[in-house]
């Protein structure tokens, strides 16, 4: 409770939270707000710059580019939530398996992410485009699997951080197993940075997925993703930039309002970091 | 490195004969790349290629690899200097003036700046500079490569993209070496603020900007895929996206082995440069 005040006063992070409810809310009522169906042809209206009865306009097959970026919302909070799951599922058990064993493990374990972690994120995640095919089930695939480094590195400096406190120490005085005292005592404690972590990354990932859909590797037309919305677009940039830019603005204030969210929430939940970084 | 190369045979016969290849095609041309052999031996014969120089043949021109990329690689290594040399001018110097005159008006914009910096998009900074400088100002070319004035907007389209974080990186770094003793006692001996900033304070500020500059480079590099697409710059990014369009696998297999190439390169220059700047490193 004093957390969420404490972020209720953040202008960057309230700034954030309001971009990002909007976003989640455009996702999750899309069927009901947004005016036109996303996928309605109207090749006697194609290209209308925007009006009343299209505030965004329409592309270049007559579709409502708003009712469009609305849809849009669905896919990429979709994206953001399958890839980040699946980079917590691989990272976090890798890292805090190195952490807590140290030795051989530990060493693998890092080596392997040092090396991935030297690569572009987007492109590990065309490596393994390249790997499964272009689409959107395998671009959120190929985002999380990027991700899974970042996690790993930082679960593991968060569990070496808890490990060295003395409530460790005293559970295991008290007898509890290995097990136990790191899944009911480290890892809990280890969540705020987790926390943190996963909004930016959320941000990420949607940035990525925009970044593939552009490239013709994630998901395919008709689909109303952002990334491959522009793709298409961006052909009429000249007669009709209206379609480029604003989908283009969608992408980058929910990325930034993640972002400030993000932020904000390290500053309020772990200061340690915040003053680090 | 290697492990990347030995993970993307997926099934490359299949890859190869699309979707429409009859049964007898697929045999052909698994006959002819010599696909039927046992996945180790393969890999044998690709890597004793490499070593010798030979990239193998793109299947879908029948050329050789290797020249092709070459080419490519230059003309990317070309846009890649371009965009972190404008990052550095304008992230180095938004952060720099962001430490030196921190919580003041001009600190606030700029770190606001930054992080729309990271959160943009880098294909649609790149449309709406083509929009500006090309559609509407008409000074300069949308796409293509070959003189100074092509490389200018996917150069700057790329840098803005490297500044945010770079601003951020140097800011933090600045502000941490400010607030140490020597840059006290420089000021206290009486020195000009510019002679504490620059020669005191930015010199020791410049290491932990050095390896996110190596950060960078491999960022640019991602970032280039992009922006290469949006400019039509003939590079290595295109051809890895176009290979990987038309199924040419042996591109894409060397494409994003020189990538690959790149990267680990620049690690090890970012780790000697920590020598060169901190003597203290040299010594261990």
């Amino acid at each position: 409770m004093v957390a969420l005040r404490r972020l209720a006063r953040h202008t960057g992070a309230r700034f954030g939270a309001t971009v990002a409810l909007t976003f989640a809310l455009a996702a999750l009522l899309a069927p009901w707000v947004a005016p036109y169906d996303p996928e309605a042809i109207a090749l006697g209206a194609n290209l209308q710059g925007p009006s009343g009865a299209h505030l965004f306009g329409t592309d270049s097959l007559g579709r409502d580019v708003l009712s469009r970026t609305i849809w849009g919302a669905r896919i990429s909070l979709t994206t953001g939530f399958v890839s980040v799951g699946l980079a917590m599922v691989g990272g976090v058990p890798l890292g805090a398996l190195a952490a807590w064993r140290g030795g051989w493990p530990d060493r693998l374990v890092m080596r392997a992410v040092d090396v991935l972690l030297s690569f572009p994120t987007i492109l590990l995640a065309i490596v393994v485009i390249t790997i499964f095919g272009p689409g959107l089930g395998n671009a959120m695939l190929a985002i999380g699997v990027a991700q899974v480094p970042l996690y790993a590195r930082l679960t593991r400096a968060v569990v070496l951080r808890v490990k060295a406190q003395p409530f460790v120490e005293s559970a295991r005085a008290a007898g509890a197993g290995e097990w136990r005292v790191l899944l009911r005592h480290a890892l809990p404690n280890c969540l705020p940075p987790l926390l943190v972590q996963s909004t930016l990354m959320f941000a990420t990932a949607i940035l990525s997925a925009a970044y593939l859909g552009f490239l013709g590797l994630g998901a395919q037309p008709p689909t109303p993703e952002w990334g491959t919305m522009l793709a298409k677009a961006r052909d009429f940039l000249r007669t009709a930039p209206h379609v480029s830019i604003f989908p283009g603005l969608t992408i980058m204030l929910t990325v930034l309002g993640l972002n400030l969210l993000g932020d904000g929430l390290r500053d309020v939940l772990d200061p340690q970091t915040a003053a680090g970084a | 490195m290697f492990a990347v190369v030995r993970v993307i045979p997926g099934d490359p016969a299949r890859l190869l004969a699309g979707d429409f290849a009859t049964e007898q095609i697929v045999d052909e041309l698994r006959a002819k790349w010599r696909l039927n052999d046992p996945l180790p031996v393969q890999y044998a014969a690709y890597i004793g290629g490499l070593v010798r120089g030979d990239f193998g043949r793109s299947i879908t021109t029948s050329t050789p690899i290797l020249p092709e990329l070459t080419e490519r690689f230059l003309r990317t290594l070309e846009l890649a200097v371009a965009g972190i040399l404008v990052s550095i001018v304008i992230g180095g110097a938004a952060g720099i003036v962001s430490a030196v005159r921190r919580s003041s008006l001009i600190d606030y914009a700029a770190t606001a700046l930054a992080l729309t910096g990271i959160s943009t998009p880098i294909f649609w900074s790149g449309l709406l500079l083509i929009l500006l400088f090309s559609v509407r100002l008409e000074w300069l070319p949308a796409g293509g490569s070959g003189t100074l004035r092509h490389l200018v907007l996917p150069a700057l389209s790329l840098g803005l993209f490297g500044a945010g974080v770079l601003a951020r990186q140097t800011r933090s770094g600045m502000l941490e070496v400010l607030g140490q003793d020597f840059v006290r006692t420089a000021r206290a001996k009486g020195l000009p603020e510019r002679v504490v900033v620059v020669k005191h304070a930015l010199k020791n500020a410049l290491i932990p900007v050095v390896t996110v500059l190596g950060d960078q480079f491999g960022r640019l590099l991602g970032g280039a895929i992009l922006t290469e697409t949006v400019f039509a710059w003939p590079g290595m990014g295109r051809y890895l996206i176009e290979s990987i369009s038309q199924r040419d696998y042996p591109a894409v297999q060397g494409a994003i082995l020189v990538f690959a190439a790149v990267v680990v390169i620049i690690n090890l220059l970012v780790d000697l440069s920590y020598g060169m700047l901190d003597p203290r490193v040299r010594a261990e």
